[in-house]
């Protein structure tokens, strides 16, 4: 009963979320005074176009992107295209679709941050759990050292892991995904060249995640270590090895909310890495977008990012719901 | 900049961190200050932001060149004359990072403010009043929650960049832009407080005397709140400064300031990393990385001024501890050989 309930609120929280998500990515850049055409039309007339040339391709730009229209129709046409996966053209890369653009750089994104949330999550979840159980000079260490890749910024971390390791040291290629002259295909040799360019970046979003989980895991284990249950269980001379894993299985759950709270502002960091290490991926495709006002590419990449975060998060909530025997057991639902 | 929001969260279920029960009064004049407890880490933590304030504030009335004085070309190595070398405009990097570590301070404390402001404002109305008036809070909160607040950064920036009004542009603009966007999980961790204040006996005693609703919140609930604003407000400011240099970063910062952010974005636009100019690039990087860590230990230390559950005892004791629990164990084990003897 109170799962069924869990999971329907769950369902409605985030159906509403994505529909405030596509309203604010189609309503904020079209508040812009003017409209980005115009942005893009003066950049030409900059290049030395004829000013009824300019109208023109005003005009043209106009009915392309269907600007002419009254705001209603604008969003009807959007949300379509975007259940067709239809982003319309690049304003930069014209009339290459936006699609292509972000299909190109989806996996890119996806290879570094999938395994560096995962990976960090549970290493730094093990390392918290024991620096709170052993306590003293190890948990000073462990939590220092994590709190310091915590706080630090990604872009921080990736920046000087760049400069020591490839610029001074030399073990790691200085920026991009594969060599030159190598194109990206299922093969051994590209496969082994790109994952030399997937290292670093790799490295400074897992080691921060690390940092941060095991932070959060610490505090949550030392309240635990202080319960009722552990000294009552203590009492009855319970081992220790026991009392880990009863501290270890409550203090998972919290953690497990922070995960999804965290995913969030994991992707934000992870796209200024890419920059950093000019790795082809979202972060780039929307730096690049953002310097020639490619509002077409903007909106992509924004509600790629919005949909992905929204989907991670619901489904760590849904699994959350089967994990936590306390929803499964309560009648009334609440939270 | 992972987990401050992690970090919130694990404040918000660990349970109030208000005391339970009424506060009682100190005994004898001992100095308020001194029950504080500040540990080692708080004072390292003041020390680093205080040594980054300094460098922002005070900086700049002892150095002799401005940030917008030409003094050299495209990446000068540092000399006697220029300690940190040029930058890519061949302006002087550390005068560049004194201006820059002063707006970004800026920002992190005007956007942190805001955010707490409503924050707490959001929280007491929701968890003090009840009924529709917190599902709806909170369904509000928990939809902008779960939006990624770097999304809606980025789109209102952009929309900023091209608006014809000045100041929204520049420092203020972004700060105000950060602060309405931030609040979201503060409000959430203050709600959960605040409806467990509400359920106090003090409170009974206030609405019992009469006060009305605006004042019981502001008197009774706020002041229970106060020690998690503070935390929370700390970690604001850290997030702000962050969030900033992130939009900087993209190319969305503060037109004509300069910036932590903006100095990384101009390092990183001119190739400093790949040509090896480390003045460049990574005295901004560093600056950001103490005020980050500095914010973050401070938000942590004070955490455990105000939750004494946190507080680990010293190694000593834990071993003392460890030792008694052993002892026990023994006595127990003897006993029950004993037991086993005598049957």
């Amino acid at each position: 009963m109170g799962l069924r309930r869990y999971l329907a609120n769950k369902t409605i929280w985030y159906l509403g979320a994505l529909v405030v998500a596509v309203v604010l990515n189609f309503l904020l850049p079209r508040l812009i005074p003017g409209n980005p055409v115009d942005v893009l039309v003066s950049k030409m007339g900059q290049g030395g176009l004829s000013s009824e040339a300019q109208q023109r391709t005003y005009e043209a730009f106009m009915r392309e992107f269907g600007l002419d229209k009254p705001i209603w129709d604008q969003f009807v046409l959007y949300i379509t295209g975007v259940f067709h996966g239809n982003f319309g053209a690049s304003f930069s890369f014209y009339p290459t679709p936006v699609s292509s653009l972000s299909a190109q750089s989806v996996p890119y994104t996806l290879a570094l941050q999938l395994p560096a949330i995962v990976l960090g999550w549970i290493i730094g979840n093990l390392l918290g759990a024991i620096a709170a159980y052993k306590g003293g000079g190890w948990d000073k260490s462990v939590f220092t050292t994590a709190l310091l890749f915590n706080s630090t910024p990604y872009y921080c971390l990736s920046i000087i892991l760049l400069y020591v390791f490839a610029v001074v040291l030399g073990i790691f290629p200085v920026g991009g995904a594969y060599s030159l002259g190598l194109s990206p295909e299922w093969s051994w040799e590209f496969f082994s060249d790109a994952v030399s360019y997937w290292w670093l970046p790799f490295l400074s979003l897992v080691l921060i995640n690390i940092g941060g989980q095991a932070v959060g895991m610490r505090s949550m284990a030392i309240y635990e270590l202080g319960s009722d249950y552990v000294n009552y269980s203590r009492s009855l001379g319970i081992g220790d090895r026991k009392m880990t894993g009863y501290i270890f299985r409550n203090a998972m759950l919290p953690q497990i909310t922070g995960l999804a709270l965290s995913i969030g502002t994991m992707v934000g960091g992870a796209l200024i890495t890419e920059l950093v290490f000019s790795y082809p991926g979202m972060g780039t495709l929307l730096f690049g977008a953002i310097s020639s006002n490619d509002y077409p590419v903007i909106q992509a990449v924004t509600l790629i990012i919005t949909v992905a975060v929204l989907v991670a998060n619901y489904m760590v909530e849904i699994l959350y719901g089967f994990i936590d025997p306390r929803i499964r057991a309560s009648k009334s639902g609440e939270k | 900049m992972t987990n401050i929001q992690s970090a919130a969260v694990t404040a918000e279920a660990g349970g109030p961190l208000v005391p339970e029960g009424l506060p009682t009064e100190p005994q004898k004049a001992k100095p308020a200050w001194r029950s504080l407890n500040f540990g080692p880490r708080m004072w390292i933590s003041l020390g680093i932001i205080g040594a980054v304030a300094a460098l922002a504030f005070i900086g700049p009335l002892f150095y002799p060149y401005g940030p917008d004085q030409k003094v050299g070309s495209l990446y000068d190595s540092p000399s006697a004359e220029h300690i940190l070398g040029t930058e890519n405009f061949g302006y002087d990097v550390l005068a560049v990072l004194m201006a820059s570590a002063r707006n970004s301070l800026i920002i992190g404390l005007l956007a942190g403010t805001i955010a707490v402001l409503i924050g707490v404002a959001i929280g007491i109305l929701a968890g003090y009043i009840g009924g529709w008036v917190e599902e709806a809070l909170m369904g509000f909160t928990n939809i902008v929650l779960a939006i990624p607040s770097i999304v809606i950064l980025i789109l209102i920036s952009i929309s900023l960049q091209s608006t014809n009004v000045a100041f929204l542009k520049g420092v203020v603009g972004l700060a105000l832009v950060i602060g309405i966007t931030a609040w979201p999980w503060t409000a959430r961790a203050v709600r959960a407080q605040a409806s467990s204040v509400a359920t106090r006996e003090h409170i009974d005693v206030a609405k019992l005397s009469g006060a009305r609703t605006p004042s019981i919140m502001v008197r009774d609930v706020l002041p229970y709140l106060a020690s998690y604003a503070v935390m929370a407000w700390v970690l604001q400011l850290a997030s702000a400064i962050l969030a900033e240099s992130t939009l900087s970063m993209l190319g969305l910062g503060p037109s004509g300031a300069n910036s932590l952010g903006k100095q990384l974005f101009w390092a990183l636009a001119f190739q400093a990393v790949a040509t090896g100019a480390w003045w460049a690039f990574l005295p901004p990087t560093i600056v950001l990385t103490m005020i980050s860590f500095g914010l973050l230990y401070l938000q942590s230390s004070l955490d455990e001024v105000f939750n004494p559950r946190l507080r680990r005892g010293k190694k000593k004791n834990l071993a003392k501890a460890a030792a008694r629990r052993e002892e026990t164990a023994r006595k127990l084990a003897e006993q029950n050989q004993r037991v086993e003897v005598t049957a």
